[in-house]
Formats: C-alpha cells, structure tokens, sequence
C-alpha cells in the first residue's frame, strides 16, 4: 500500500504539490491526470524517492520514504519507474540493459539475471533484441526495453511517468498495451497519462491534478461522465 | 617563511628570465598566427587532396617533441647553412612554425564551423569572395577560434620553457641556474610556477568564459 | 652554400639503440597514461563528490597541471621533492611529472565528456536502486570514458612527446635521451635527432591512427 498523506513541495517559490493526500492499494491502477505544471510528475519521482518533499509523508507498506532512517536504494527495488525519457543505458545491449540492476543490487549471478531478463524482455515483446543496442531500437522499443528493466526487479509497484507522451504517434499504441497487459497481471500501478481512453480503459480510479491540488478523484465511469469539479469539467472539454 | 639567500640581484635575474620567456612567446605567437591564418586559409581553399604536401609539412610540427625540433633547427642553421644566427632568433623561428601548425588547425575548424548555406547566402548576395570572408567568415569563424587560440598562445608560453636547449635563458632556465647555485629548489621552483600561473589562468580562464558565452548563442 | 656533407650511414648504424629508446619512450608514455586515467577518475568522483575539500584538491591539481609547463612539473617532481629529502630517480621523476600533467587534462577531459552525457541516465539507474556509486562506476563512467576516447589518445601523443623532457632530470635510456648520448659520442647531430624525428613521427601517427581506427569500432552503438 502505498500512502500520501497531506504532501507539500516546492521548487524556490513556486509550490508544485500543495498538501496531497492518496492512499493506493495493492493490486490497484491509479492513473493520474491533468494539465502541465499539475504537479503530477512531481509526485511521481518523490514517491520514490528521487526528489525529497517540503511536509507530510509518503509511505510504501509502512516504510516512510523521506524518514533519514529509510534506505532508498533498497526501497527502490519495491518501486519501478519509467519516465517520459527514456534513458537507455546506450552503451549496454538490451539485455544488459536489463540485467545490470538485477545482478548488481540484487547481486543475482549472471545466468540467473538474464534468465529473468530474458523472460521479461519477451513479455514485453523483444525477445529478438536481446543482443542490439539501444540507438537501433526504435522509441516505442526502447520505452518497452525500460519497463522491462524496472520490472527485472521484480517491482511490488509501478510508475509510470507519461512513458507515451515523448514517443511518436504510431509507437503510442505498442506502449499502451504494453501498460495494459501489466494491469490486467494485477500490477500495483499509478500512471502520469495524457491518454484519456487509456485512463478510462485500465484504471481502477482516476486521480485529476489542478495547479498542485488533486482536484477530484474517481471511479473512470463518474470521473469522465459527471465529473463534479468545474476545472475536471473545463479540463475534459478541452481535451475531447 | 623561508630562509633564503635569495638576493635582489636573484631576483632581477629572474625578472630578466621573465623578459625572455614573454619575449620570446609573444614574437613567435604574432608570427605564428599571422602564418598560421595564412596556411589554414591555403588548406581550406586548396581542399584536402592538393593541400596534402602543406597538411604533412605542418603536422611534423605537432608529431615530433618541440625540444627535438628546436635541436634540429639550431643544427640545420647553424651546422647544415653555416650560418652565425643568435640561438634566441632560432628559437623564434621554430616557436612560430611550431604555433603556426596547430594555428592553421584552429582557422580550418573555425572556417569549417560556418555554415556552407551562410557562405552560399552571402555570395549569391553579389558578395566578392574577399567580401565574404571579411564579412561573413572572419567575424563567425573568430568566434569559434579565439579561445581554441587563446588556449594555444598559453600553450606556446608553456612550451617555451624548451628554448633554453638553443642557449636562450628564459624563466625556468634562470630558476635552475640559481638552483644549482642556492640550493633552494623548492623555494624557487614556486616562484617560478608561480610567475606561469599568474598569467595563465586568468587568461585560460576568460577563454573558458568566451567559448561558454559564445556556445550559447 | 652546403659545405656540410650529410653522413646519414652513421645514424642508421645507431638505429637498433634509438629503437630500443623507443620502446622505454613508449613504456614510459603507456605507464603515465594508465595512471593518468585512474587518477583523472579519481579526481572527477572528488569533483562530484560534493565535499569543498575534495573539489579543491581535484581544482588545485587540475589547474597546476594546465596552468604551468610540462617541464616545470618534471622540475617539480625531481628537484622540487629533494627539499624535503626525496630523491627519485629520473624514471620515476619523468613518470611522476608525466603523470600528474596527464591526470590534470584528462580529468579536465572527462569534464566536458560529463556535459554529454544527460542527467536523466544517472537518475535511471537511482531508480532502479543503483547506489550514487554503482551509478557512476557502471552508467556513467563507461560512457565518459568513450566520449573522452579521442581526447585520450591527444594526451597519449602529448605524452610521447613529452617523454622528451626527461633529459633535463638526467634520463638517458629513452629515445631523447639515447639520441643525445649518440651526439655527444659522433657529433651527427642534424642526422641523429632528424632520425629520432622520424621514429616519434611514426609512434605518434599510428597512435593517432590507431585511435582513429578503435574509436569508430567503440562508437558503433
């Protein structure tokens, strides 16, 4: 379970997060939508801890992640991310790629690392890349490639950073199954989307972010059909 | 601090190394750049196939150890053409070859740095080919070059710290001269570095902060 | 005008002992560039470190390097160390001299390399529970060190050619220094030193070539 609870942060004077509170369960999707500068990312890299926060808490199954006593590095192998960029290692092939935080965080042998790669890069449907590098995937591949990475860790969490919005029209699809596979395997998920049908596809809830506030949150069906706050109703006008 | 017998007369003898050592540096970087410009403007209008002979005169310079270049000039003066030439006047004449090699390097990236559609813009603008160099090319490619140059010019100084094998007493000959006499190594090697640091860095330091202004443009 | 008759013969008698000067040139060079690189690693994790008193050391060293002759350096490590008692012999002096200047630009290298490589890879592999470490030492570092490739064999070729100044420290089994026992003995110096001339200019061509030839491979990702 992962909980947010009253969360602030700022970057200088601009508050990007003003007092969040969400709580996620396991085996629950949570997508996460809103305009830019939303604060939504933010949450993201604080709820593991890549960005410290100003006040409240975050907590992953009892674990505080900005206590000082916390150790993140091994906090992190219970939380996968991916980002909008998606920062392949260019000079490790695919399966290297994959492989290196297995075998040096976890410290799995060699074998058993790619092993698990390997099933993991077929699941997300690039078992014919194992030995490429990077540079000849294409974005979509590449984007795969590092969901397969978080997920060689056997993540207990997902989150996902807007993983389509840099991608290429034509690659957003492959993704976006990509996605919906993992949560329909009953993956613990929060998802930073632009894609509406995706949000209303996959998600159990639909958390909407206005100008560091989460607005409203709520099953897809009322949050897209009768959504109650009139900036969810400005900002669904606008996007359909 | 220290304990030294450093005298005043060390001192002005020290100064008179200084002398030499910028004398030296700034009459070779002149001629160096002014022959330096001129090669690489050659190279770049001669293209790479019919400027080769020039290519492989001026990479010698950068391939063989300064000190042998300076031995071998002194030779060929004064052995081979029997000629009574001062070592200091040898040594500027291998310095400013020995800058004009990696000079012409600098202007060939500088003038390689301007975009062929801008030099084509500029000349089916009616401009003259000398139009389009002083206009177009020499103000862009000065931008890209001046702190490559300023960098070598610095360099050239702390090469010149090699004249002292054709009998020429710059800064760090005359520190070990007064070494062997004082046997205060230490102390005066400081004073020595000291000398180079002080002029270098700062100017090390601007060219840094030009090409960074400059690359962000 | 030329009076003076060219005696190349009696250099090319010598060429076996300027080809072993060579090899102790080309063993002196490979030695400073492989300390060199580990010291310029070393100096740039102290750049990143964070820690004022570690970057100020990684700067001061830099800076000294970049900032003052070769040959002041060499001084420096044989004449300079002797105040406080320290003697080395002209191989370690010429290799420590090398070294430290080797150390001082590569690190200065390996800074602009870090440019090139985005934030973002470092962060990737936090995210994945990499330690700051084990970020630098199995994402960045390889990268750097790739970036850095041609830059690298720069130095390689500066520090052949600054194997020369190791005569001025007493070094006589290089090449520098085989050649100027040579004149001392034959008084051919035009031939002897345009020989050695030669054999530098083949050394340094082919380690540029050949770096040329290993980058394309390195950079085929």
């Amino acid at each position: 379970m992962i909980e947010i609870q009253n969360v602030r942060k700022s970057f200088g004077d601009l508050e990007v997060l003003k007092g969040i509170d969400l709580t996620v369960q396991k085996g629950e999707v949570v997508t996460v939508i809103g305009g830019s500068g939303s604060g939504k990312s933010t949450l993201l890299t604080c709820i593991n801890g890549l960005e410290p926060i100003d006040s409240g808490r975050i907590t992953i199954d009892g674990t505080e992640v900005h206590a000082k006593s916390t150790n993140l590095n091994k906090l992190r192998r219970k939380v996968g991310i991916v980002f909008q960029q998606w920062n392949a290692f260019p000079h490790l092939t695919v399966l290297e790629n994959v492989t290196l935080a297995p075998r040096k965080v976890l410290g799995m042998a060699k074998a058993e690392a790619e092993a698990i790669a390997e099933k993991q890069l077929r699941h997300v449907g690039l078992g014919d890349k194992l030995t490429t590098y990077p540079s000849r995937l294409s974005g979509g591949q590449q984007q795969r490639m590092a969901i397969a990475r978080a997920l060689a860790m056997s993540p207990d969490y997902m989150l996902f950073d807007e993983v389509t919005s840099a991608l290429d029209p034509q690659l957003v699809g492959e993704v976006l199954e990509t996605l919906k596979m993992l949560a329909e395997e009953g993956m613990t998920m929060i998802c930073v989307t632009h894609e509406m049908g995706f949000a209303r596809d996959v998600s159990n809830r639909v958390a909407f972010f206005h100008q560091g506030i989460m607005a409203e949150i709520g099953a897809p069906d009322q949050l897209f059909n009768d959504p109650q706050h009139p900036e969810t109703q400005k900002f669904l006008a606008n996007v359909r | 601090m220290f304990d030294t017998a450093l005298t005043a007369n060390d001192l002005v003898f020290l100064a008179k190394g200084a002398g030499i050592t910028i004398l030296v540096t700034a009459i070779s970087v002149v001629i160096g750049t002014l022959l330096g410009i001129l090669f690489g403007v050659i190279r770049v209008q001669l293209g790479p196939v019919l400027a080769a002979p020039l290519t492989f005169f001026l990479d010698i310079f950068r391939s063989v150890p300064l000190l042998i270049q300076l031995v071998l000039g002194n030779a060929f003066v004064g052995m081979v053409l029997q000629l009574q030439i001062s070592g200091f006047t040898v040594a500027c004449i291998v310095l400013s070859l020995y800058t004009s090699a990696y000079c012409a390097e600098i202007v060939r990236g500088g003038i390689d740095a301007v975009p062929e559609i801008t030099r084509r813009a500029a000349r089916s603008l009616g401009l003259t080919w000398g139009q389009d160099m002083r206009y177009i090319v020499l103000p862009l490619a000065t931008r890209v070059a001046l702190p490559s140059w300023i960098g070598l010019a610095l360099g050239v100084m702390k090469d010149s710290a090699l004249v002292y094998v054709v009998q020429v007493t710059e800064l760090l000959k005359s520190t070990q001269i007064l070494i062997t006499r004082l046997q205060e190594p230490l102390f005066l090697l400081l004073i020595c570095g000291a000398f180079y640091f002080v002029i270098s860095f700062p100017l090390a330091r601007f060219g840094g902060y030009l090409e960074k202004r400059w690359s962000n443009d | 005008m030329f009076d003076y008759t060219f005696q190349w013969k009696q250099a090319f008698n010598r060429l076996p002992q300027m080809l072993d000067g060579a090899v102790v040139t080309m063993e002196i060079a490979i030695l400073s560039m492989v300390l060199g690189i580990l010291l310029a690693i070393l100096l740039t994790v102290f750049r990143l470190s964070g820690s004022r008193p570690l970057m100020a050391f990684a700067t001061t060293w830099v800076e000294i390097a970049r900032n003052t002759p070769a040959l002041f350096q060499i001084y420096m490590a044989h004449f300079g160390v002797a105040s406080f008692g320290i003697h080395f012999s002209p191989f370690v002096s010429i290799l420590i001299g090398i070294t430290f200047n080797n150390a001082g630009y590569l690190t200065e290298n390996f800074r602009g390399a870090l440019k090139a490589i985005p934030d973002t890879q470092g962060r990737a592999g936090r995210s994945l529970g990499l330690t700051q470490l084990q970020s630098f030492r199995y994402i960045i570092l390889p990268q750097m060190l790739r970036i850095s490739f041609l830059p690298m064999t720069n130095q390689m070729v500066w520090a052949i050619l600054m194997t020369s100044l190791g005569v001025t420290v007493g070094m006589n089994s290089d090449l520098y220094g085989v050649t100027q026992d040579l004149n001392a003995l034959t008084f051919r110096t035009f031939e002897l030193f345009a020989l050695a001339a030669v054999i530098f200019y083949l050394i340094t061509k082919t380690i540029t070539l050949g770096g040329r030839l290993i980058a394309a491979r390195l950079f085929r990702y």
